[in-house]
């Protein structure tokens, strides 16, 4: 503790990484299989935090937080099945639909979460990987959910799989060329609304990570936004599943800066640093994004770029 | 659906019902309008008054609503009385119409609308519109002859507890830190973060006390980042002004390092950390409007008390509160009861080393000038 200036936020932000990372982890990789298909599904809030609601109420009703993190999971594949058969109907659009789907999911999350808010739901446990070290700060830093593992292997697997695997070629091929894809005689509609249920699957998870992980209970207030900061880390990561778990790890280090400087004694602009995940968001938005070109990588039946 | 109800009688307005119930209302008798209301609404026929509480968030968040909803609640048992609540209504226009359509379907004639945000402009321009209604302020600074004889706001010394919280935060403390997690640097919440820092500084003057400002009133990752990062740094006691302490005292205990809650009894969050907590007691205030509304006595329009007056009061102490930290909390509880404690004595410097209130001249709890508190004392490491 000689030092508890810079290498303490160090810490702090990396630990905070690591923390705060994984429902971003889980929605961007979610969004990215439904982006991959050419659909956007602005719905992963109301999804996000539908999940922390059922995720939170099973556990505490079953006494089991991996059922949790299942039903959670549960319901984000419904809402993304609902979002995916809406937009199946004709001349629907898919933006619309998804802001429709956030209210409804928030709104529908708040109803039906009202009995959970007080009692106590057992949480998912977390892998001491820092045991190695003697520092309680590196320890705590480590302290690492088997959530964000498995969310880190799915991010290489799916990298893998969008390459290597008959599922991601049609996956791949109905996202950049519908008529290319019904001409191959596949089922455009159908794959575009399984990979939304897909994508809300994971969105759900991500929910559960919230309520059963970290911070660890069910309240009204549980996400600020990560649902639909998720969407813009996508479109960061270039649909791309390994950078968009390295662009969650970046924008949960963001979510800690804020705290980890004024507990250092770091006190002055701190609306700023507080902000800074959202300032993150915007700077993305304007560097990436330009009338003038259409972004490297981009699905090409993505109503944003078409 | 309740919301969804109410605006509509009131915007649309075009409804036969609503439009005869604002035609009782301005025939000037707003006693009829309440019992034509009760009536109709068929259940409670003998309600003598109805009263309407509004809340920015849910009720039961474990904190300052649930708080305002516990006295409420109170309220319901006592005989002729109709309680309406509203909860979750953002501090906008939207919570004109959830009082208008308290007062016009309702018939409610008290109102305690519970959110710092709702006093100006909203709630004085629904006090303008419905002269014969008592608007019941939390928190807002009513001025005499600055706003309308029908509002008043009511408010608690809740630094009290803070002081007693910090007594035993400093008896508790092994790395002399403790840490103060806050919404907004606003005066009240500042008040409090002082008042926990002197009580702790009355155990041990080297303590210091690290501030951590989240930006927002509910903001349940920031909160959970603020306990990790101090706890990182040696902090080992905790305590919080956010709108809901859930989290922060989870995260605590999870850590393995003290809290103290806030608005309300989070013990049960917290078995082996929690130590004590600054709770509200809003039925002493509730009570004493619905009897001066009863009996037809005037409003009163600026109600402030302490641990004194039964306005705030200390959750039971915890497993991990020591002989000579009860002791000590003890005593000084029982001079504040007898209302000669001053925390903000003379010849107090803030932060920056200026001197803040000026020596030999201590602050009484009651003085006005606290409540525009706008710096942090010596030993707070945090910036306003």
């Amino acid at each position: 503790m000689n030092d508890p200036g810079w290498m303490g936020v160090l810490i702090a932000v990396l630990g905070g990484a690591l923390r705060v990372s994984t429902p971003f982890l889980f929605v961007s990789l979610g969004e990215c299989i439904t982006e991959k298909s050419g659909r956007i599904n602005l719905g992963l809030e109301g999804i996000l935090v539908m999940g922390a609601m059922a995720g939170y109420g099973i556990a505490y009703l079953s006494g089991n937080p991996w059922l949790g993190v299942l039903a959670a999971g549960g319901a984000g594949l419904l809402l993304g099945l609902l979002h995916g058969v809406i937009c199946n109907l004709q001349r629907v659009n898919d933006i619309a639909v998804g802001i429709g789907l956030m209210l409804f999911g928030l709104g529908f999350a708040f109803f039906l979460g009202k009995p959970f808010v007080q009692p106590k739901a057992p949480n998912l446990p977390s892998l001491p990987l820092g045991a190695w070290s003697d520092s309680p700060q590196i320890q705590a830093a480590l302290q690492v959910s088997p959530l964000f593992l498995i969310g880190l292997a799915l991010a290489l697997l799916l990298a893998w799989a969008f390459r290597h695997t008959r599922w991601g070629l049609v996956l791949r091929i109905v996202g950049d060329s519908a008529d290319a894809a019904r001409a191959m005689g596949y089922r455009v509609d159908l794959v575009r609304t399984l990979a939304t249920g897909a994508g809300g699957f994971l969105a759900g998870v991500g929910g559960s990570f919230l309520s059963l992980h970290y911070p660890g209970s069910w309240s009204e207030g549980l996400s600020s936004g990560q649902g639909l900061m998720a969407v813009a880390l996508v479109i960061f990561a270039r649909w791309n599943p390994v950078h968009c778990f390295y662009a969650a790890l970046l924008f949960g280090g963001a979510s800690s800066l804020g705290p980890a400087l004024q507990s250092v004694g770091i006190t002055s602009g701190y609306y700023l640093f507080n902000a800074a995940p959202y300032v993150l968001t915007l700077a993305i938005m304007m560097t990436t994004c330009s009338p003038r070109r259409t972004l490297a990588g981009a699905p090409g039946e993505l109503s944003i770029v078409r | 659906m309740r919301k969804v109800e109410q605006q509509q009688g009131v915007e649309v307005g075009v409804s036969p019902e609503a439009g005869r119930r604002r035609f009782v209302q301005g025939a000037g008798s707003a006693a009829i309008a309440a019992s034509l209301a009760g009536w109709s609404a068929g259940a409670w026929a003998q309600a003598k008054l109805t009263v309407g509480v509004i809340y920015v968030g849910p009720r039961d968040d474990y904190g300052y609503n649930q708080a305002q909803a516990q006295a409420a609640a109170a309220l319901k048992k006592m005989p002729g009385l109709r309680v309406v609540e509203q909860e979750r209504v953002p501090e906008t226009t939207d919570v004109q119409k959830a009082m208008a359509s308290m007062i016009v379907q309702d018939g409610a004639t008290l109102l305690f609308p519970t959110s710092f945000g709702y006093f100006d402009p909203h709630m004085l321009r629904m006090a303008e519109k419905f002269p014969k209604v008592r608007f019941a302020h939390c928190g807002g600074m009513w001025t005499q002859g600055k706003h309308p004889m029908n509002t008043g706001s009511y408010f608690g010394y809740i630094d009290e507890c803070q002081y007693l919280n910090g007594i035993l935060a400093g008896h508790a403390s092994k790395t002399k830190k403790i840490g103060f997690i806050a919404a907004k640097p606003i005066p009240q919440v500042l008040r409090n973060c002082n008042a926990f820092l002197l009580g702790a500084r009355s155990v041990d003057p080297k303590i210091t006390c690290q501030l951590i400002v989240t930006g927002d009133w509910s903001l349940p990752v920031k909160e959970a980042e603020a306990v990790n990062s101090m706890a990182d740094q040696g902090v080992d006691v905790i305590t919080c002004h956010v709108d809901s302490p859930k989290v922060v005292v989870e995260t605590a205990e999870k850590r393995g390092i003290f809290s103290c809650g806030y608005h309300a009894n989070q013990s049960a969050l917290a078995p082996k950390g929690y130590l004590s907590g600054a709770e509200w007691n809003w039925l002493t205030v509730y009570e004493q409007h619905v009897k001066d509304a009863l009996s037809g006595a005037p409003f009163r329009n600026f109600v402030r008390g302490g641990l004194k007056e039964g306005f705030v009061r200390m959750s039971p102490y915890g497993r991990a509160v020591g002989e000579a930290a009860r002791k000590q909390a003890e005593a000084t509880r029982a001079t504040m009861m007898k209302g000669d404690f001053i925390i903000f004595r003379g010849g107090l410097k803030d932060n920056t080393g200026k001197e803040v209130i000026a020596a030999g001249k201590g602050l009484i709890q009651t003085d006005p000038v606290l409540e525009s508190m706008n710096y942090l004392v010596e030993g707070v490491i945090g910036k306003v």
